[in-house]
């Protein structure tokens, strides 16, 4: 188990920046989520810390060790991809084998059994022991994946979005075992993803990366609540955080559109340009609000219904409970919970809190 | 799955099933007509029309392994008897089995050639395929300065039809001694053959994902390693296909080892035709060793046919 420590990073591939002055930390037995789009460095990422790739300036350190020189087999990290994880042409078992089998270990034949075989047993994968590889289904193969990945006891797992392969509930379903897993051994986790819905349910910790910068650091929890920028605000949440420009005018919000809606506070905010904040579960429907709205769109997601408002040119998305009914074009009334409101600068995006 | 069997699709499929079968005839029949003349008797090998049914005989292979001279006076009937069955076979053709001082039959030089063929072939196409597959593995997987002006460099060496450069390797060879070696002959082909190799493989490897490799270097492997347990068993398909073709190249080379070689070395291309001439022309001889000198290629392709077939249909491999 390990502590990691990325200083001063970047990557340049040619002219291709990658990675810009990244800066990370990883407390030992954490599950550390990196979110960004495709091309945000999310991989370039995870391949430095495995040592796949020569960083072009900056160090990683491994439990406050300089690994700069250290090559992929000496670091003692696991490795889980999306997909050609597996070594084709050998079975289930050899797969599973195979890094124990690595001459640097030197591991005896009984250890290896008995290590294997804890492995099978936990990923409830030992009917597929014997197995070629390419006779297993998509779920099959990942958990396999895995298996060879925890047989070792790495410091440190890094995983390539290893569930973006799967149907969306086989997805689910390994998300859970995996968080399990990470809980039951105490492992430090580096998982990169592209799914915002996977990093919250996932992450102790999420890292926000956008075109090689580390955007915003934190529990799922600040990200959700407390986005740094309006870039963070749209991609994280499902549905996004709601953005509506407009300023503070008497101690009320005004939509650029002209539209009042409550305020609280934050006097340094006012005769600035701003974008509002909010998230769909903040904004409520009610009779005496003091916005109206029409109903362009209603999804019914069974726990709840996600309403889209038209407003103006503007959409804005709110959550309401399931038993609401709505029709398409109804007129409808809404407001928000102004203390839920962030602030953001509406010319930089910054959240003003951040800003200080 | 059910097939959906229509009146135009039996159709199609009869229609390219007799067109299979005539290209293959096409094929074939100089295949025939060789094996055919290796097993007929001299004066029917130029008869025309070419004779179709006769009674095969073995004599051309005798006279293949054996240097005979023309019997000047009949043989004497007690020779005649005391002679095995095959020196009867070139008696009764008007010829007689040349030995030397001992009284020890003289055989051909033909095996002696077929041998120098086997040794140059093999080595030569191992050569070519062990480079070619390294040098296309580092051009796939790491970022070489160049790599384009290399790749067409390794290319260029295979525009010039080989023969232009015939003369000045004559001289070269001579000067440094590898006139009529095997080391000569087999360095030749690997340089013939590696470029074309570089190229067959990198295609092959560039089709393997790199993860795979990767996936081995954090589980603890060199890279080398990782290169002969995870990337060989994967371009075996690749390589056997490479293979073919260089062994093919090399066995049939003709005009550099007709030139580079006269005795020790020589390879059996240019011993062939060298047959004719001794006396007459006799077209049995030279089929028997032709299709003796077909069977190698035969057998090499059979062998490893599965792995060709995978091979043509290249970019197969899951991506």
């Amino acid at each position: 188990m390990a502590h990691i420590r990325l200083k001063g990073i970047s990557k340049t591939f040619g002219n291709h920046v990658a990675l810009k002055d990244l800066d990370l930390e990883i407390a030992d037995g954490e599950f550390f989520v990196l979110l960004g789009q495709t091309g945000a460095g999310k991989t370039t990422t995870l391949r430095l810390v495995a040592g796949l790739e020569k960083p072009t300036a900056g160090q990683i350190f491994i439990d406050g060790q300089d690994v700069g020189d250290w090559g992929a087999a000496e670091r003692d990290v696991a490795l889980v991809l999306q997909q050609y994880s597996l070594y084709p042409r050998y079975t289930v078992r050899e797969n599973l084998e195979f890094p124990l089998k690595s001459p640097i270990r030197k591991s005896s034949p009984d250890e290896i059994k008995a290590q294997v075989d804890r492995v099978a047993k936990t990923l409830r994968i030992e009917h597929l022991m014997d197995r070629k590889v390419d006779r297993l289904s998509g779920g099959e193969m990942q958990r396999v994946s895995i298996g060879r990945a925890i047989v070792r006891r790495p410091r440190v797992f890094l995983m390539d979005e290893p569930l973006s392969a799967l149907d969306a509930k086989l997805r689910e379903a390994l998300r859970t075992e995996l968080k399990n897993l990470q809980v039951n051994l105490g492992a430090t986790f580096l998982f990169v993803t592209h799914d915002q819905v996977e990093a919250m349910a996932m992450g102790d910790k999420i890292g926000v990366l956008n075109n090689g910068q580390l955007v915003q650091t934190g529990t799922p929890h600040e990200i959700y609540a407390n986005p740094v920028n309006t870039f963070v605000a749209r991609a994280v949440g499902s549905p996004p955080m709601n953005l509506i420009n407009g300023q503070v005018e008497q101690g009320s919000a005004v939509t650029a559109a002209g539209q009042r809606l409550p305020f609280d506070g934050h006097d340094a905010a006012a005769g600035r340009a701003l974008t509002f904040g909010i998230r769909p579960e903040d904004l409520y429907l009610e009779g005496g609000a003091p916005v109206a709205a029409r109903v362009h769109d209603v999804e019914n997601h069974g726990v709840a219904k996600i309403v889209t408002l038209r407003l103006g040119d503007s959409l804005l998305q709110a959550t309401v409970p399931t038993q609401t009914s709505l029709k398409i074009d109804e007129e409808v009334r809404f407001s928000w919970h102004p203390e839920k409101v962030v602030l953001f600068d509406g010319a930089s995006g910054i959240n003003l809190r951040h800003a200080g | 799955m059910a097939v959906v069997s229509t009146r135009a699709g039996r159709l199609g499929n009869r229609l390219a099933i007799t067109a299979v079968i005539l290209v293959t005839l096409v094929f074939l029949s100089p295949i025939y007509w060789i094996t055919s003349t290796a097993f007929k008797p001299l004066v029917l090998a130029t008869s025309v029309p070419p004779t179709v049914v006769f009674e095969p005989s073995i004599t051309p292979f005798v006279k293949l392994f054996t240097k005979r001279a023309q019997l000047t006076a009949p043989v004497d009937p007690a020779v005649y008897e005391a002679a095995p069955w095959w020196e009867k076979l070139i008696l009764d053709g008007g010829e007689r089995l040349s030995r030397d001082g001992k009284g020890e039959i003289v055989y051909s030089a033909y095996p002696d050639r077929f041998i120098n063929s086997l040794i140059i072939a093999v080595t030569s196409t191992v050569l070519a395929v062990s480079l070619g597959t390294i040098t296309a593995y580092g051009f796939s997987r790491f970022r070489v300065k160049g790599e384009a002006d290399l790749l067409f460099f390794i290319l260029s060496t295979r525009m010039l039809p080989p023969i232009v450069v015939a003369i000045p390797m004559f001289l070269m060879y001579r000067a440094v001694g590898l006139n009529d070696t095997h080391f000569g002959l087999i360095i030749l082909y690997t340089a013939f053959n590696v470029s074309f190799a570089v190229w067959l493989m990198k295609g092959f490897i560039d089709e393997i994902p790199k993860e795979y490799e990767e996936a081995a270097l954090v589980d603890g492997y060199t890279r080398m390693q990782a290169f002969f347990k995870i990337v060989l068993p994967e371009a075996a398909t690749g390589i056997a296909a490479t293979a073919v073709f260089c062994f093919i190249t090399a066995w049939n080379e003709y005009a550099f080892a007709l030139i580079l070689t006269n005795r020790r070395a020589q390879t059996a291309p240019p011993f062939i035709p060298s047959q004719v001439g001794t006396g007459l022309q006799d077209w049995t001889v030279i089929a028997a060793g032709t299709v003796l000198f077909l069977l190698p290629v035969a057998i090499f392709t059979f062998l490893l046919r599965n792995h060709l077939l995978r091979g043509m249909s290249f970019g197969a491999i899951r991506k």
